[in-house]
């Protein structure tokens, strides 16, 4: 067999593949970190992080990521943007399979992070882009003066809905039980926001409109199953993420939600390769843990190899 | 910003948009969002390689409010094909390269 082209390769580019290519190229392996976009991953649209610590006046996701990724150049991590298509773990050397070639190395970090849950619900396929959306500094703006609804109720559905406020004249946060997930910080300022409006014990069950607009959500009471129509011009998704692991196709044990499991070294179920930040089964999906996840995978990826 | 993307405004739209000859791949991006400067690079070499077969534009949502609105764009970016003044194919958000180019010679007629 010939021999491997890199030590490592790190699947995914947000802070968890970024942190771990730092450590990796410290450790002075030949490390490649594939990105199919830009790397920052889910951060990138984050308007201010504000509990990553070591900055008072907040950063932006666009910022932190963009620094990170400074960081580790620095020591030599080569960043490759493209698309894994699948992978081969059945032996000692892995192999990863890209559109236009195959790569191989002893050892993978995946680091592919989540994508924002879908709410399954009728309308919301069909007014993607025209009212229906799951990012709030991308299409905010798109909504001045509109009346729209935000639906969850952990930290995301909060903030980004507080973010909301600079644009909407209101924000309806509907929620599917009577108190919020969100952080106890982003709940005080949620609750003194004049433009926010609560709806408890609900969910959505149709999201209605014209050709190019949203005009109704159908809310539905889960204490009393009462229905009712609710006119807003936009409608953001914020109910969870689900794991990016389409490319894996049962290379590794998964948890039942599909996330990866791993133990405290962040070893997976195959030998040689490693899982960090949201992609892994965590009790805590955030910039800090993924940064922690990934410096144990890298350090384990480097223990790993020494060993073979 | 790569020569071989064109920068369209709400004025040049009709002229360079809907009457080209050629089919159209227009960005709708704006300045303030995150996951369009992912799709942006993108854009720019995907030009290199197609621009023979497909006009590349792009158009700042901010700059441009006519435009967007025409099209009910309400979620960037959104990349649409135009082809003899309408659309034939809409991709919404940020997708890799080799979403993009099966798109590219779905509207070109070239089998992916």
């Amino acid at each position: 067999m010939s021999k491997p082209e890199y030590d490592l390769i790190i699947i995914g580019g947000g802070p968890a593949g970024l942190t771990a290519g730092l450590y990796a190229s410290r450790s002075r392996l030949k490390t490649l970190m594939i990105e199919k976009l830009l790397p920052g991953g889910q951060i990138r649209v984050s308007d201010a992080l504000e509990n990553y610590p070591g900055f008072p006046d907040t950063i932006t996701g666009a910022e932190l990521a963009q620094r990170m990724t400074e960081q580790a150049g620095k020591f030599g991590l080569e960043i490759e943007t493209n698309e894994v298509l699948n992978v081969d773990f059945s032996k000692k050397i892995k192999k990863i399979s890209l559109p236009d070639k195959n790569l191989s190395a002893p050892t993978v970090i995946i680091a592919t992070g989540a994508s924002p849950r879908k709410l399954n619900v009728p309308g919301e396929e069909i007014f993607l882009g025209k009212g229906v959306s799951f990012c709030a500094t991308c299409d905010g703006p798109f909504f001045h003066n509109s009346v729209v609804a935000a639906v969850g109720g952990g930290d995301t559905a909060v903030q980004e809905s507080i973010f909301l406020t600079k644009f909407a004249k209101k924000v309806y946060i509907i929620h599917r039980r009577d108190e919020l997930r969100a952080t106890k910080i982003l709940q005080e300022r949620a609750f003194a926001n004049d433009k926010i409006e609560f709806i408890w014990d609900s969910v959505v069950t149709g999201i209605k409109g014209g050709l190019t607009n949203v005009d109704t959500i159908t809310l539905k009471n889960i204490k009393t199953n009462d229905s009712k129509d609710l006119n807003v011009d936009g409608c953001f998704i914020w109910v969870g993420t689900r794991p990016n692991i389409e490319f894996l196709e049962n290379a590794l044990e998964l948890d039942k939600d599909g996330f990866i499991v791993t133990d405290s070294h962040m070893r997976t179920s195959v030998a040689g390769v490693f899982a960090a930040g949201d992609i892994r089964n965590t009790p805590l999906r955030q910039v800090a843990t993924a940064v922690g996840d990934a410096a144990i995978a890298a350090f384990s990826a480097e223990h790993y190899i020494t060993n073979l | 910003m790569s020569d071989n993307v064109l920068v369209i405004t709400d004025t040049s739209f009709d002229a360079e948009v809907l009457k080209s000859e050629k089919p159209v791949l227009v960005d709708f991006w704006a300045p303030w969002c995150g996951p369009c400067k992912a799709v942006g690079p993108i854009i720019d070499e995907l030009a290199a390689d197609f621009g023979d077969k497909i006009k590349f534009a792009k158009c700042n949502v901010d700059e441009n409010p006519l435009t967007p609105g025409k099209y009910g764009i309400r979620s960037i970016p959104t990349i649409i094909f135009f082809k003899n003044g309408s659309i034939a194919e809409q991709v919404i958000g940020a997708v890799p390269k080799t979403k993009l180019e099966e798109t590219i010679k779905k509207v070109v007629g070239e089998s992916a």
